[in-house]
């Protein structure tokens, strides 16, 4: 089984701001986890200090038994850390193929995992020698993340998948999730879709203002609409 | 059917062929001016023929910027040391360049300019170590730094090889000229541009089908992004700047060739041009830097021959012109 992530105490400053304030979280191996908030929580932020594209000040990361907090991002994702980024971060000017060759950083990509991404992204199969910048949103978020699972990983990190997706395609992408977390990855996930995190999340954490202010099961907070409101300021009616 | 081959039929990426038509529409525009057919093939080739030299100094700045963000000033300076390293191989070697064997001569040429790309490219190294490693990611002090280690390239060029000028003689296959009726093309021009040539096929055929390649062009549009996907990218800045300062070498050696002798301002001048060229071209784009680069060499030749007074200022005219078409340069590279 994947690695659990565990962050005790991280403080992250950027320029002059202190943004993250003592993150403490927990990123049980082979669940996963979503981390929601409202915007401007830190979540990003979070993310980017666990891949070390930020440096934490202060505090600790680990993921299993090895600390991350004062590796160098390309360091992190050799040890197994996929990350799919809030801006998606695709290279327009490369083909898709290029793209994910890049993400198969070990070697070649491996025919049986292409085929099984190719099975929930068929987009990427279609346009696999078109440049990754004349993709729509929707294909490059795929995209995106199909470069972070190309090769096996231990650790997923993938910032709003469904940012801007058309409803139709949020369901195939919840498919997908749910396929790549029957693999057995340590998942964490920015989503602020309340419906999608309920429908993969296994445990949930929940920021607020530079802190992890909450920590429980999904279905716990998705059974319980009052928590809801009170951490997330969803209303009772906006969330279907 | 390998998971690769899939798709294969699909269409390709589009590369956009207007700008890349611009230097043939301007050798178009000018051809009924200059009038006599034999000049204006002249002029063209030599055009073509400095162009090559022009885009070999170039394509590495545009990498270099493109890349690392990197306002190389100190590329002058590796220009200028090409021209003298190669020099330093050629006097030497007089006597294969006087001999009546082609070979002989090739050998001294092709000596010549590998050398001066191999010690540029090494010195390369340790410019990017020392002077540019230390403040990336900070414009002001790269201007400020770069240009003090070229002030002090150039001090210790004086210092080495003194303050005149060295002359530089021309293996002698490659002086004169091919006469094709009325119409001279001299032959080192024939060799610059096939060189040129050359060094553009290698960095295509590198940038386009190789891993090594791929992560340059990636690391120009996100650099982060490379990181994050496991790569060193401070290796890759090594090698794409040590590659850029050869680049720079080889040229120079080339250009001071041309020019028949070697010294140190050869570098300032070039400069100012690799700057024009990269960004009429594209930031970043070497495929961009190389159409600029015949582009605004093209221009400077029939301008000087049309009104000579113009040709002064037709590299900042065409430019601009570039610019108030396409802001960002004949092939922009996304994300910058
Ligand atoms: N590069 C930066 N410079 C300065 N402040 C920043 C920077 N990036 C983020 N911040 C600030 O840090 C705080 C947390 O930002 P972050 O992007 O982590 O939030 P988030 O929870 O991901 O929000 P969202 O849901 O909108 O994506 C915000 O107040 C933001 O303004
Ligand atoms: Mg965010």
């Amino acid at each position: 089984m994947s690695a659990g992530l565990a962050l005790e105490g991280v403080h992250t400053h950027i320029g002059r701001y202190h943004i993250l304030q003592g993150v403490d979280l927990d990123a049980p191996g082979g669940l996963t986890t979503m981390l929601l908030g409202r915007n401007g929580a830190g979540k990003t932020t979070t993310l980017r200090t666990i891949m070390g594209l930020w440096r934490a000040s202060k505090g600790r990361i680990a993921l299993g038994d090895r600390a991350l907090h004062s590796l160098a991002a390309s360091d992190v994702a050799r040890l197994g850390v996929g990350y799919a980024p809030e801006t998606m971060a695709v290279f327009s000017d490369l083909t898709v193929k290029e793209n994910l060759i890049l993400g198969a950083r070990q070697g070649p990509m491996d025919d049986r995992r292409l085929a099984w991404i190719f099975g929930f992204f068929p987009a990427l199969r279609k346009f696999w020698l078109s440049r990754a910048g004349s993709l729509s949103g929707g294909q490059k978020q795929m995209l995106s993340i199909a470069r972070a699972i190309v090769e096996p990983r231990e650790l997923l990190l993938i910032d709003e998948p469904t940012k801007g997706l058309a409803p139709a395609i949020v369901g195939a992408l919840i498919d997908c999730l749910k396929e790549i977390k029957a693999t057995g990855v340590t998942i964490l996930l920015v989503e602020q879709n309340f419906r999608v995190a309920a429908e993969v999340g296994d445990e949930v954490r929940v920021m607020d203002n530079g802190r992890v202010v909450h920590r429980g099961s999904m279905r716990d907070l998705a059974a319980d609409q009052r928590l809801q409101m009170r951490l997330l300021g969803l209303s009772l009616d906006s969330h279907q | 059917m390998s998971a690769l081959d899939v798709g294969a039929a699909l269409p390709r990426r589009k590369i956009e062929i207007l700008p890349a038509l611009t230097p043939l529409i301007v050798a178009l525009v000018a051809a009924p001016f200059v009038g006599s057919a034999s000049t204006f093939l002249t002029l063209t080739a030599a055009g073509i023929a400095m162009g090559m030299m022009i885009f070999t100094m170039a394509s590495g700045l545009t990498l270099v910027f493109g890349m690392m963000d990197v306002l190389n000033f100190g590329h002058g300076a590796f220009i200028a040391l090409g021209a003298y390293v190669a020099t330093l191989v050629l006097l030497p070697l007089a006597g294969w360049s006087a001999s009546d064997s082609v070979a002989l001569n090739l050998a001294a040429f092709a000596l010549a300019i590998l050398a001066a790309a191999v010690v540029c490219g090494a010195l390369g190294w340790l410019f990017e170590r020392l002077i540019v490693k230390p403040v990336y990611g900070q414009h002001l002090r790269q201007i400020l730094a770069t240009i003090g280690g070229a002030i002090i390239a150039e001090q210790l060029i004086y210092a080495l090889w003194g303050p005149d000028q060295i002359p530089l003689a021309l293996p002698a296959a490659f002086r004169g000229s091919f006469v094709f009726g009325d119409t001279a093309i001299e032959k080192y021009r024939v060799l610059a541009t096939v060189v040129g040539l050359a060094v553009f096929a290698g960095e295509t055929l590198i940038l386009n089908r190789t891993k090594i390649g791929l992560l340059i062009r990636a690391g120009v549009e996100n650099r982060e992004m490379v990181e994050a996907l496991g790569y060193r990218i401070d290796r890759l800045f090594v090698g794409v700047f040590m590659a850029g300062s050869a680049l720079a070498g080889l040229g120079g050696a080339m250009m001071a060739l041309y020019r028949g002798q070697a010294h140190a301002t050869i570098g300032a001048e070039f400069l100012v041009l690799c700057f024009i060229v990269i960004i009429i071209g594209g930031l970043g784009s070497v495929g961009g830097s190389f159409v600029a680069s015949i582009l605004v060499a093209l221009i400077a030749n029939y301008a000087g021959f049309l009104a000579p007074k113009l040709a002064l200022v037709s590299n900042i005219v065409a430019m601009v012109v570039v610019l108030l078409w396409r802001p960002r340069g004949l092939y922009p590279v996304t994300g910058r």
